[in-house]
């Protein structure tokens, strides 16, 4: 993974997929999903045909099928409690292997199961192609309040300065005996939290210094506002509309 | 560059009788009088808690004067004219990571011209010319925890490059580098055509880069003039907390240089 985008999600390369205006993505991203959720859970082969999409798309952006099917694992906690809905769930049951199940809460889980996984899948081919950088200018670009691009620009940039910090404040007080696994010793985790909590703001004051001097007076300038070009919106809008009409079918058939 | 200490063609910087207090009460400046030529490179050496960069911060108006002046190319840091100084004088800050806070290396060289309005092909002209300034124009997509501190330096000091100053002010430019980061660093310093005030500990760093130098203490200038020679001076150095490292003696380092300067010619 090269230095520049080091997220852990992110798969570094060169493809079409990469290459797209960070905007696009994320409306073409956020609308793939929308239309997943809006399928009825009795289609099947709806839900067959999204999942081939999302992974045509890594194909096509070079993503290994094995890279995003691990990124899968984030999602086993949310959906836990899905596999409990056939045995919880009401009405009339039936008997898989001798024990007995709801049919509701089967459907229930199923229909969690299929959508949760689609979504995750395309979430993690979105983060796997594109960088920090790029989500918050494609934020921007989406015309999101700058304030909250600025801030998470700043998390972004100095989440691993501070927890730096927090790793010598660890290495110091081990240095000196420390071994904070007892409960009888978070009195000092506390205070050492209090400590990381000063520093980070003194942090602040210092950087706001540094951008006032660089001439900043009281909002982030616009810097490259170039647009997606008709062309990327159109490539990806591909898998939307591509998705559309599964949904649309599904639902004739439903009818 | 020339050796002149009196300034050439007019002062670029002009302190006049500069005081100033902390809202706490703590008087930190008594009356500092300086003045520095186009083209001069200025050591400002002193003990801690000396005021040098409380001193600093009035330069580009961070801190208001609340007696005396200051003047940058003849035009006096007041509100009026905060943007105008804040190009004209450029700061370094000593830690990179307050000076770098965008998530990647050529926004931020771009954050300050940007602010004095480019845009378009202007402002990347602008980024890139900063970044080859300094040696770091490969680097321009990455962000800046991933580079090294020497590194993180250098772009720090293309920030400031990329708003073409008149003045560049660097705080502690040598400090936490490794020796090699710190050799690149000079010869990048040495390379600019600028007047440059570089408050620094490092003494041989302020001999090897600075022809003049200021000493300060308790809030005054207490010394002017050729950095060989107040180097020199034990007497004033011991009364200002001023030590040469072990081994380092400036009249030979000086001769040393001109012998290299010669040459490099």
């Amino acid at each position: 993974m090269s230095g520049s985008h080091a997220h852990a999600l992110y798969f570094h390369g060169h493809s079409a997929v990469h290459r797209l205006a960070p905007e696009t993505k994320l409306v073409a991203q956020f609308l793939f999903v929308l239309i997943v959720v809006a399928t009825p859970r009795e289609a099947f082969w709806a839900f067959g045909l999204y999942a081939a999409l999302v992974l045509l798309a890594a194909a096509w952006a070079s993503i290994p099928a094995t890279f995003l099917l691990r990124r899968l694992a984030i999602e086993i906690p949310f959906v836990a409690f899905a596999f409990f809905l056939p045995f919880v769930g009401q009405g009339e049951r039936v008997d898989v292997l001798g024990v007995s199940l709801s049919v509701e809460g089967l459907w229930g889980a199923w229909n969690i199961l299929a959508k949760a996984t689609i979504g995750v899948l395309a979430s993690s081919l979105l983060a796997a192609t594109t960088t920090m950088a790029e989500f918050l200018t494609g934020f921007d670009r989406l015309r999101v309040p700058r304030a909250f691009t600025s801030i998470a620009s700043f998390m972004v940039r100095y989440m691993d300065v501070i927890a730096d910090d927090m790793r010598r404040m660890r290495i110091a007080r081990q240095s000196r005996g420390f071994e904070g696994r007892w409960i009888w010793q978070t009195k000092a985790i506390g205070k050492s939290a209090g400590a990381l909590f000063i520093r980070a703001y003194e942090r602040g004051e210092r950087v706001y210094l540094a951008m006032l001097s660089r001439g900043y007076s009281g909002s982030m300038p616009e810097m490259g506002e170039v647009h997606a070009t008709t062309r990327q919106w159109l490539t990806a809008s591909i898998l939307p509309i591509v998705a559309l009409p599964i949904c649309a079918i599904a639902w004739v058939q439903q009818a | 560059m020339t050796e002149t200490i009196e300034p050439v063609t007019g002062p670029a910087l002009e302190v006049k009788d500069l005081a100033f207090a902390y809202p706490g009460g703590t008087q930190a400046l008594f009356g500092v009088d300086l003045a520095i030529g186009t083209g001069e490179r200025v050591a400002l050496l002193g003990p801690n808690g000396a005021g040098k960069t409380t001193l600093v911060l009035h330069l580009n108006g961070v801190h208001a004067a609340q007696a005396g002046s200051v003047r940058v190319g003849g035009l006096p840091v007041v509100k009026e004219h905060l943007q105008e100084v804040r190009r004209r004088v450029g700061i370094v800050f000593q830690d990179p990571d307050d000076q770098l806070f965008m998530p990647t290396v050529r926004d931020d060289v771009a954050f300050g011209p940007a602010n004095l309005g480019l845009r378009g092909d202007e402002l990347d002209e602008r980024v890139v010319q900063a970044l080859t300034a300094v040696g770091m124009e490969a680097f321009a997509d990455r962000a800046p925890h991933h580079l090294s501190f020497g590194q993180r330096r250098r772009v720090s000091v293309a920030t400031v490059l990329a708003m073409r100053p008149q003045i560049l002010v660097l705080d502690e430019p040598s400090s936490n580098l490794d020796p090699a980061s710190r050799r690149e660093l000079a010869d990048i310093l040495r390379s600019l055509d600028i007047t440059m005030l570089m408050v620094t500990h490092d003494l041989p760093y302020a001999l090897e880069l600075c022809p003049r130098s200021l000493v300060m203490n308790g809030g005054r200038i207490v010394a002017d003039g050729r950095t060989a020679e107040i180097l020199a001076d034990e007497a004033l150095m011991s009364a200002n907390r001023l030590e040469l490292p072990f081994g380092f003696f400036p009249a030979q380092a000086e001769a040393e240089r001109a012998d290299r300067e010669a040459r490099r010619l």
